[in-house]
């Protein structure tokens, strides 16, 4: 018999907020520890939460983005379970009335080459709410150490609904979520930083089917490719239980990343009781419609909904939009290029390729690059150089050069020209006799054109290029050589 | 000379130092040689810093000095239970789990107390963690009556009354959750108010069960009550609970009297069970009212009965989540040698808390778990509201106040009702709705029974209805000399 696997994710996102999510304490990462802490975090008696407006609008944004629900009343409850890093021994979370109900993330799953658009899939949403985040434990031989800084700090929990149907789905889900938060500032997405983690619920049934099994959980998943293996290694294990005529226990079960499986960490006869209820130091939270009104102005557009309109708009091919469209500050540069001079193909060109490449060469150690809000080339340079080509003021070839400086220097492509003597040569008289000198040097390929090879005519053309630093205008130089040869 | 100082209305001490009669140096002095005279007996301190509390006293005077008194409470000793948190000093809450316990921040009646100039003096006896009656749960110390040192003070702020009542201090706070500062203060015979659920800060008040717990004070008289209450009263940022209301001037508007009250008598809270001698000097209280041209009325809360079984599904469910955090890792005692993680804090805990607080932790983890929840928690949250809406129909139809006696029973001995948990919380019938209906409540007292214990008058006010129900327990308090009567010691 075949098996599918269900798969459902929950992803834990760190709001991106200048304070924790109760009290104004700042969080960055990498301090030393315990040092972002105050009397609330480490939760000393008398302490109280107090709401974090950033991080409520922020969950807010994460709804209208994917069209969840934002009900009008959400209120705060209490998690309780025992365990170090929580300095409260209860979590303050959404159990019954979350700030995000329902919505649907747009994936898409690996073409069949990278220039080819895979399929698109909707993947349903079933919440999402907002929580504090816990400490970190380091455990030694003989006792552990427990950092309170990112005790406290905002939680973005993202539920989907059981319908991921493969590790690729997976995948293709968290890639969405990433690029969407981040291009909204909603979140950094940093998984190295544990901005992004993941628990996964794995169930596998006979193809066509519509039950749903009994699963499996794995917490604390905190790279993509730890997700992705994971899930696949659980529904292979999975499948060989039903195989050999086994039951599939209800448990949770870690990933053990060096060896490549998972081993049973708890089962559900020892799953925590939670003993959710509503937190009676918070009041529950009133969003008003003007508030959802004013946060979904301020929404980026979704990389998929802007990938077709790049394709449909600017007829741009799906290659260039799957590397500008992830990238919002990429995308908006390119954007605002096109505004300035209606070249999108040309100007696509220079952003995804020439631009990139720069990007990527500088910057600071370390630090992937240097961003493209940083870039000295303007959007209104590289409209400009692309105008500049049209105009037939300078060669392709020279505006590779005028690119370089451009990104160098942050000067105005015309004014480079300018102050270089760039300038494409119309100077028919000069061009001409630099044209017979080369067809004087070059006899070989002169006698080849002659004898109806059209390619000779090339090794002329460059002859002449080398001689006027690239400067002769193309189909000039073509209809030159070609007069004087045909003489 | 400093015992007749000790025993005086901070009012009066008030206008004494105003008027250069009284340094806040020479006041504190004198509540210090009273405590140094009297605690041994009493026991309502848990601790004291006397030279702190000298330093301020001298900080004070300068202040008067140079004409920058902070006003009626600057110079003035007041005293903390020891759930409250002062900066620099020790905070227990009565429990050996907090016995190590200094803690780094000022509440927010801390600071409001300190801004205006209050000498804090001392964290009082209580409870552990303000789970009690009789103040016979402290980890620590038993704290006596000082009418009757063979009798409780009654609880939870036990300290808090008995400190007042012993003139060991004109004023103190307390914490009232079910009516723990309602029925000290009755028992040992002085003034003492829960305010309306969020008219006071909890920031800093470390929480028993969070949607009950108010801080209010205790003094002689309600003038004194009122005078403190607009110090400590108003919005709090940190305090998401905390209401956002005006406080007025309580002090000034007890003398803007009326006397076209309407007082509603609840039957429900003279029936069985009530002490004749209570009954009797209520009753004259009741003849008072009336006799200054009240309206009585009486009326039916009927669900008063259901308020001990649902005080104690909430308190202890919210309570059971409240002292998760005490748990042996990061501030708290720890037990030696733990097995494991789980053991650590199953010793530390074990070790640690007394019986009382155990049981209502197992009882509020109970009550909260899966299955259970609707039942007991869900359900008592309903009832809960119906007794809010108790109260609230009647003041709708009219009725201003509610008067009622503060405690079933003048102060019991002590030991007597330790071994049985269930006549213990009977102490409280009459002052938990309060607390689960969120109004404000003030007992004082209102007579002796024949053993020269006090008893106490409870009113209950409309919501942020303070300065009304202040009105109306002073023209009582102004008229009696009750609050001037003191203890042998």
């Amino acid at each position: 018999m075949d098996y599918e696997p269900v798969i459902g994710l929950e992803v834990h996102v760190q709001l991106k907020t200048k304070t924790k999510m109760f009290t104004r304490v700042a969080y960055q990462y990498g301090e030393e520890p315990n040092t972002l802490t105050n009397p609330v975090i480490m939760g000393l008696p008398g302490t109280l939460p107090v709401l974090n407006k950033a991080a409520i609008e922020q969950t807010i944004r994460f709804g209208l983005l994917f069209g969840s629900e934002v009900p009008e009343i959400s209120k705060w409850d209490r998690k309780n379970y025992f365990y170090p890093d929580n300095p409260k021994n209860y979590q303050l979370s959404q159990y019954d009335q979350p700030l995000c109900v329902g919505g649907s993330v747009e994936i898409e799953l690996p073409g069949p080459s990278r220039n080819v658009m895979g399929e698109h899939k909707t993947i349903e949403l079933t919440r999402a709410h907002l929580e504090e985040d816990v400490g970190k434990l380091t455990h030694f031989e003989n006792d552990s150490l427990v950092d309170y800084n990112r005790a406290g700090t905002p939680l973005l929990e993202i539920v989907s609904e059981p319908v991921l149907r493969s590790p690729e789905e997976c995948v293709a889900f968290l890639n969405a979520l990433r690029v969407a938060l981040s291009n909204a500032g909603i979140s950094d997405c940093d998984m190295e930083k544990g901005q992004l983690r993941c628990d996964a619920n794995v169930s596998v049934r006979p193809v066509g089917s519509d039950i749903l099994n009994t699963r499996t959980e794995m917490k604390n998943l905190n790279s993509v490719a730890h997700v992705r293996d994971a899930v696949a290694y659980e529904i292979q294990r999975q499948t060989k239980v039903y195989q050999d005529g086994g039951r599939v226990v209800q448990e949770t079960r870690r990933w053990n990343v060096d060896g490549g499986f998972t081993s049973s960490l708890r089962s559900k006869e020892h799953a925590h009781d939670y003993r959710y209820f509503p937190d009676p130091d918070l009041m529950p939270v009133k969003i008003p419609q003007e508030t959802k009104d004013r946060l979904l102005g301020d929404l980026p557009e979704l990389q998929f909904d802007m990938q077709r309109r790049f394709m449909e708009d600017y007829g741009l091919p799906y290659t260039l939009t799957s590397v500008l469209c992830p990238d919002l500050p990429l995308a908006r540069f390119f954007e605002a290029a096109v505004a300035v001079y209606n070249k999108p193909r040309q100007i696509a060109n220079y952003v995804a390729n020439d631009l990139l490449r720069e990007l990527a060469e500088s910057g600071n150690e370390g630090e992937g690059g240097m961003p493209v809000s940083e870039s000295p080339a303007s959007p209104e340079s590289i409209a400009g150089l692309v105008q500049l080509i049209d105009d037939g003021v300078i060669s392709s070839q020279i505006a590779k050069a005028v690119f370089a400086e451009m990104f160098k220097t942050g000067k105005a492509p015309g004014d480079i020209v300018e102050a270089k003597g760039l300038k494409q040569s119309t100077d028919t008289g000069e061009i001409e006799g630099i044209c017979r000198e080369v067809i004087a040097n070059n006899p070989k390929p002169v006698e080849q054109f002659k004898a109806g090879n059209e390619k000779a005519i090339n090794a002329l053309k460059g002859q002449v290029m080398k001689a006027t630093r690239g400067k002769a205008n193309p189909k000039m130089l073509d209809d030159l050589l070609r007069k004087l040869l045909g003489d | 000379m400093s015992e007749a100082l000790t025993f005086k209305p901070a009012a009066q001490l008030s206008d004494m130092l105003g008027r250069g009669a009284l340094s806040s140096v020479e006041l504190t002095q004198a509540v210090i040689d009273r405590c140094d005279a009297v605690d041994d007996k009493v026991g309502a301190f848990l601790y004291r810093d006397s030279e702190a509390a000298l330093a301020a006293a001298k900080d004070s005077d300068e202040r008067r000095h140079r004409g920058e008194a902070l006003g009626p409470l600057d110079g003035i000793p007041v005293g903390l239970k020891d759930v409250i948190c002062l900066k620099g000093q020790p905070l227990t809450c009565a429990s050996k789990i907090l016995e190590r316990f200094i803690s780094p921040y000022d509440a927010t009646v801390t600071s409001r107390l300190k801004a205006a100039g209050a000498v804090l003096y001392g964290k009082l006896n209580m409870d552990e963690f303000a789970m009690g009656s009789s103040t016979e749960n402290s980890g620590f110390l038993k704290t006596a009556n000082p009418w009757n040192l063979t009798c409780i003070p009654g609880g939870s702020s036990g300290g808090s009354a008995a400190a007042v009542a012993a003139g060991e201090l004109p004023l103190t706070l307390g914490s009232d959750t079910g009516g723990s500062i309602r029925q000290p203060a009755a028992l040992c015979g002085v003034v003492g108010m829960k305010p309306t659920y969020g008219l006071v800060s909890r920031y800093g008040l470390s929480a028993y069960a969070s949607s009950l717990d108010q801080i209010g004070p205790f003094a002689r008289t309600v003038e004194d009550v009122a005078m403190i209450l607009e110090v400590i009263a108003g919005h709090d940022s940190r305090d998401s609970t905390s209401w956002k209301t005006d406080i007025p001037n309580y002090r000034v508007q007890l003398r803007e009297g009326k006397d076209s009250w309407t007082i509603g008598i609840p039957k429900e809270y003279f029936g069985e069970g009530l002490d004749p001698e209570v009954r009797e000097a209520v009753e004259k209280a009741i003849l008072f009212y009336e006799g200054r041209g009240a309206t009585l009325k009486e009326i039916s809360l009927p669900h008063t009965d259901l308020a001990v079984s649902v005080y104690y599904i909430i308190a202890t469910a919210e309570c059971s989540s409240n002292l998760a955090r005490y748990d042996g890792i990061r501030y708290t005692s720890r037990a030696e040698n733990p097995a494991d993680g789980v053991d650590l804090y199953r010793k530390t805990r074990g070790e640690n808390f007394g019986p009382e607080v155990k049981r209502r932790v197992i009882l509020g983890t109970y009550v909260l778990s899966s299955g259970y929840y609707d039942a007991y928690y869900l359900r008592a949250q309903k009832v809960r509201t119906l007794i809010r809406n108790d109260f609230m129909s009647e003041f709708d139809a009219g009725v201003d106040v509610v008067l009622t006696p503060t405690s079933p029973t003048p102060a019991f001995k002590l030991g007597e009702r330790t071994d049985d948990p269930l006549k213990m919380y009977l102490a409280d019938i009459y002052t938990i709705c309060t607390n689960l209906a969120g109004l404000p409540g003030i007992s004082m007292n209102c007579g002796f029974n024949s053993n020269g214990l006090p008893i106490g008058l409870q009113l209950i006010g409309k919501p942020f209805g303070e300065a009304d129900l202040l009105k109306v327990a002073h023209q009582f308090d102004a008229s009696h000399d009750f609050n001037e009567a003191t203890p042998e010691l």
